[in-house]
């Protein structure tokens, strides 16, 4: 009987282990790829949600960028929860340039160098609490970022 | 394309800053060559960063991520002498990856 009991445990772990496995697999961060291929704003919102304006996100980015091809972005938000964090660049080809999930344990903060096509706003995303929060700021190109 | 990314992870309290470049020609597939045949594109589509045997940062790029990207970002709870590691994959199924400790 004991010993019944201790397999049928034993059975019980290993099915839980099983199927924690697919949990593990669908926890992982999906490419937004219908959100990439947009070629506009308007796409990449509906395709993300709408995202309310707020000012517990820091976007920071240069007023005048020499360069195009290298424009430093820095976000850190200050809303709990804070999962995810997209790039945007308003008049970039493909707008979201990039997009980042963050685990429990890492600071809402990202920062990367991004293309700016020409002068236009760049967007901060942040989806916290399943809801889409967002800031922009106008970043001034003299070179642009896609001829090279 | 391997020890492509060079790495810096500074502690400051429990704070980690972790700084990652990585060289990568990220061509978006628009730019011509001077004989005006298109350059396909070639760039990093994902990026993994795991500490203390956990993820820390997933990334998702497009082509607008400047060429040999910059990336930055904190890991809390962090502790000295802990590694980061980062990984990449492109859009061509090439991968390179970055090792440094916690300092």
């Amino acid at each position: 009987m004991n010993r019944n009991r201790r397999g049928f445990l034993k059975l019980a772990g290993a099915a839980a282990a099983l199927s924690m496995l697919p949990l593990k697999v669908l926890a992982d961060f999906v490419r937004p790829k219908e959100a990439m291929a947009a070629t506009d704003l308007k796409g990449v919102f509906a395709s993300l949600g709408n995202a309310q304006d707020s000012d517990q996100i820091r976007l920071e980015t240069p007023d005048i960028a020499e360069n195009g091809a290298v424009v430093p972005v820095t976000v850190s938000s200050a809303i709990p929860g804070t999962s995810k964090i997209y790039l945007l660049v308003e008049d970039n080809p493909n707008p979201l340039a990039a997009a980042y999930m963050i685990p429990e344990g890492t600071e809402a903060f990202v920062q990367t160098r991004v293309k700016v096509a020409q002068t236009c706003p760049i967007y901060a995303v942040v989806e916290a609490g399943g809801k889409l929060y967002k800031t922009s700021r106008e970043t001034k190109v003299t070179l642009g970022g896609c001829g090279g | 394309m391997a020890g492509s990314i060079r790495i810096r992870a500074r502690l400051s309290g429990d704070v980690a800053e972790v700084k990652a470049l990585m060289r990568h020609p990220m061509e978006t597939g628009r730019r011509k060559d001077s004989a005006g045949n298109t350059i396909p594109a070639h760039f990093i589509t994902e990026v993994t960063a795991t500490s203390a045997g956990k993820t820390v940062l997933q990334a998702q790029w497009g082509a607008a991520v400047s060429q040999n990207p910059f990336l930055s970002f904190r890991i809390k709870g962090a502790k000295a002498g802990d590694t980061v590691q980062v990984q990449w994959l492109d859009n061509k199924g090439e991968t390179g990856v970055g090792e440094a400790t916690i300092k």
